[in-house]
């Protein structure tokens, strides 16, 4: 399928960098407010913690409800890095690094971050094992229980009260130079998620994780390793969310337990499941979308989470497969195909 | 050393003994075909060689190994495909995605690989969509590579699936009722279709089946089990003729 | 000795709780393999129906607090369970006409769930009810231990409950229609079974003692908030699972279970460790039976 040159089979690609450089220039030349600024943030957290979630609700089947425990896991173990390393504080004192060195360590503690959510993940893989469906969703609901609580009673990282100190580091990033650093890791860190989703799924070996979500005694008989995928699945989607909340607490600047209970959970579902299942194109744009509808409806204050439910028991009603169904941009509009190198 | 060689495989659930004391050898190359009535303990057979349940005596050795505490897809990396009594496609997947994550077992390059797209991977994922257009166009099914399974009509569903139990290059392959709902035409030309692949593949094709014509006109050898147990072996003009085979079927009539 | 007495009973109130809601999420499982995750919200407008009921008929009528009382339990079961089957009529049959897949019925009674909460929280704001008192508490004291006469209400409401739904679900023709619902939806109207029937009845069954539920809780801990349902909701729907979902048995060993372990947590280390503690146990039980206690494992055939 060999259609256009290069440049036009890069173009989608291209067209999404040069969007995030001109939105980046849009706020460093303080075009853009800073409100519009936090907004534009929390679409791209919104975009990594809905495509990982659909990873495996979509595209494995699987009925994950405590997605919201690795973006904690995710937010607290970069915050504290990132403030232990960087900034002063109870528990170790003064700053190991000097402050000049904050843009790296900074995008470091993001990762590792990542990573400890993606150990997490595997308190979800390994019963998923014996057992799915409905079983599976309790225990993930227990984990994301179990993570909360065990925050709580941490009382080294603030307890139920919170952490805080990562203003500290952002600042210190800011005082090195004065462009609008967090926008841009936000910018790297959703395509970077993107875009890893991406490869693995259109894999041989991603493709395992669809054939699970359709037939799992098929899969494991016809040599795919459904124990290992899954296990990768998992330990991806919960390490992909867990970048995504070193990212958030960053932003934010100071995290609390209660800000990753059940209802982040189900925000994070709502995404998917408006998005379509299995579609990591509606994935994305259902994240922009309820990101703006969050926004928009602000000043109804909490009839908004009247407002949204009811829209989505709509939703259910009249188009249940969400935007997209399981359908990609390029299917539901074949010339962006000729735009875009995969697929 | 054989191919597969089952040895007093015994299998109980519970109370019940769906297989007992079942024995077979296979040097490579045969058509064989098991059969017996309902409910007979065929299909468990076939999921005990399959690795899908261990039995609960007896082993089974495929090129030597034995595969007691091997899973599945273990089983099927050694070179033993298989296809469903009811089609079990992958439905939401084309064709060709059906037959490329069957080679899941060598796909030969790592997740890490996949992530950075590295050179391996290009190559194996290259390599994987050779072979499996080549074995799609040997299977006639080229024009429907990018159909999903619940589009086509269900003769051409089963080709597809031996397509994919193919598309892991086995040594062994066993085939678990191929001929069920199919039309004559169908019949016909699935008869067809596993000669075809006996002849060119030169593998182990063990078919479990009802309709006496295709056993008869493909299987050199046919065993007759009833209640789990083996009650008759041999070539097909001896099983039609064994007073033991026809009374499982016919039933006795010493009444 | 006294101190364990005193928690075995604390656990068997609070068990009872978690008892009498897991109970609908086990009978809804049951009949339509579907998580009805909106009956711990359920539960919290049961609370909340029972408390204007009561503050209507004490205050408005001006009733004698036992009368209220004894009106209180009906009307608020059976309030409820208007509720409820409100809800299973707008929410999940046109879902269920079309034949959805079962996920999306299940997120719809997610959101249904949220509706009730932040609706409730839109509707009557952020402040607290107060629950009025209806039963003059009185103390028995056996030793050191004392038992309060609402206490051994919550207890013997449970057990008789148990018994009830037990009776119901093996004993009679609609129970043996409810059972057969969950092993072959097509099957069963065809066999002459009036299946949304069936189904309304289970909600109603579902949901009256969850209102009940509501109205006992409110009693024993008389202050009322709109996410009161919430985390006992999940809580009890966990309980449901660990018993085994869909068995009626299952739901009270669940609950009982689940509030031998959070008061026995309590018991021994900081209440705060409670959720922690609870949770973990339930998810090693899961870890080593996946369906539950009295779950039976479905075997899949291939």
């Amino acid at each position: 399928m060999e259609t256009g040159n290069k440049l036009q089979r890069n173009a989608f690609a291209l067209a999404v960098i040069s969007g995030c450089v001109l939105i980046i220039l849009l706020a460093q030349f303080k075009v853009i407010n800073l409100y519009i600024q936090s907004v534009i943030m929390f679409m791209g957290i919104n975009i990594m913690i809905s495509t990982s979630l659909n990873l495996v609700n979509g595209n494995m089947g699987e009925f994950s409800c405590g997605h919201a425990a690795f973006l904690c896991v995710g937010a607290y173990v970069s915050s504290i890095t990132s403030v232990l390393i960087m900034a002063p504080n109870d528990i170790t004192g003064a700053p190991f690094l000097p402050p000049e060195l904050a843009v790296l360590v900074f995008p470091i503690s993001v990762f590792v971050g990542g990573v400890v959510a993606a150990l997490a993940g595997i308190l979800v893989a390994l019963p998923s094992f014996k057992t799915r469906g409905d079983y599976l969703a309790i225990i993930t609901i227990a984990v994301n229980y179990m993570v909360i609580s065990g925050i709580e009673n941490l009382s080294v990282v603030g307890g139920p009260r919170g952490f805080m100190g990562m203003k500290k580091v952002v600042k210190s990033m800011y005082e090195l130079a004065d462009i609008p650093w967090m926008m841009i890791f936000v910018a790297l860190g959703t395509i970077f998620c993107v875009l890893i989703i991406r490869r693995y799924v259109s894999s041989t070996y991603g493709k395992g994780v669809n054939a699970i979500c359709q037939d799992e005694i098929a899969a494991e008989i016809m040599s795919v390793n459904t124990n290992k995928v899954k296990l990768v699945t998992f330990m991806l989607s919960s390490g992909l969310c867990g970048m995504a909340g070193g990212l958030f607490a960053h932003v934010v600047g100071y995290v609390n337990p209660q800000s990753f209970n059940i209802l982040k959970s189900t925000e994070a579902m709502v995404m998917v499941y408006l998005g379509g299942m299995g579609s990591l194109s509606g994935a994305v744009i259902s994240a922009v979308f309820f990101t703006f509808l969050l926004e928009l409806l602000r000043p109804l204050q909490i009839l908004k989470w009247v407002i949204i439910p009811f829209t989505l028991v709509l939703l259910m009603q009249f188009r249940p497969e969400g935007i997209m169904g399981n359908k990609e941009l390029t299917d539901v509009f074949p010339k962006l195909r000729k735009y875009c190198r995969f697929k | 050393m054989s191919l597969l060689k089952v040895e007093h495989m015994t299998q109980n659930f519970g109370g019940l003994q769906a297989v007992s004391d079942f024995n077979i050898e296979l040097q490579g190359g045969e058509l064989v075909a098991l059969i017996g009535p309902n409910g007979a303990g065929k299909t468990t057979i076939f999921n005990l060689v399959s690795g899908f349940y261990t039995p609960t005596e007896g082993s089974i050795r495929v090129n030597g190994k034995d595969t007691r505490g091997m899973r599945p897809h273990q089983v099927t990396a050694l070179g033993v495909s298989r296809t469903f009594q009811n089609i079990r496609l992958w439905k939401d997947m084309h064709v060709l995605d059906n037959i490329r994550v069957a080679q899941h077992y060598r796909m030969g390059y790592s997740i890490w690989d996949a992530f950075a797209r590295t050179r391996n991977y290009m190559g194996r994922e290259k390599e994987i969509d050779r072979i499996s257009w080549k074995l799609l166009e040997a299977m006639n099914l080229k024009e429907y590579a990018y159909e999903v399974p619940p589009n086509l009509p269900y003769g051409l569903q089963r080709r597809v699936e031996i397509a994919r139990a193919m598309s892991i290059q086995p040594q062994l392959l066993l085939l678990d009722e191929p001929a069920a709902g199919l039309n004559s035409r169908d019949v016909e030309e699935l008869i067809e279709l596993v000669r075809w692949i006996h002849d060119t593949f030169h593998i182990s094709i063990w078919m479990i089946e009802h309709q006496m014509k295709v056993v008869m006109s493909l299987c050199s050898w046919i065993k007759v089990i009833d209640f789990g147990q083996t009650i008759a072996e041999g070539t097909p003009e001896e099983i039609q003729n064994h007073p033991q085979v026809i009374k499982a079927y016919l039933g006795d009539d010493t009444i | 000795m006294e101190v364990l007495i005193q928690n075995i009973i604390n656990a068997l109130q609070w068990g009872s709780f978690y008892a009498l809601i897991a109970l609908g999420y086990t009978l809804v499982y049951g009949v339509l393999l579907l998580i009805n995750f909106a009956h711990g919200d359920i539960f919290m407008v049961g609370a909340y129906i029972a408390f204007f009921l009561v503050i209507f008929m004490l205050g408005n009528i001006g009733l004698d607090p036992g009368i209220t009382l004894a009106l209180a339990v009906p009307l608020t079961m059976i309030l409820t369970s208007g509720v409820g089957v409100t809800l299973e009529r707008i929410a999940y049959r046109p879902l269920r006409r079309k034949g959805a897949h079962r996920l999306y019925v299940v997120i719809t009674a997610l959101m249904c769930g949220l509706i009730l909460e932040n609706g409730n929280l839109a509707l009557l704001g952020a402040s607290r009810k107060r629950f009025p008192e209806l039963l003059e508490t009185t103390v028995y004291r056996f030793g050191d231990v004392s038992v309060t006469n609402l206490k051994i209400i919550v207890i013997l409401a449970a057990i008789l409950v148990f018994f009830f739904l037990q009776f119901v679900v093996t004993r009679t023709k609609i129970g043996m229609a409810m059972r057969g619902i969950s092993y072959d939806k097509f099957a069963i109207p065809l066999m002459g079974i009036p299946v949304d029937t069936v189904i309304v009845f289970t909600f109603i069954l579902g949901s009256g003692f969850a209102g009940l539920a509501g109205l006992l809780f409110a009693m024993s801990y008389p202050v009322l908030e709109p996410y009161m349902g919430a985390l006992i909701g999940w809580k009890a729907f966990i309980a449901a699972v660990v018993g085994g979902i869909g068995d009626i048995r299952g739901a009270f060993v669940g609950g009982f279970l689940l509030g031998f372990i959070e008061i026995g947590v309590v018991a021994i280390f900081p209440s705060t460790m409670r959720d922690l503690f609870a949770f973990s146990i339930l998810l090693l039980i899961l870890w080593a039976k996946p369906t539950g206690l009295f779950g039976l494992a479905r075997h899949q055939k291939i």
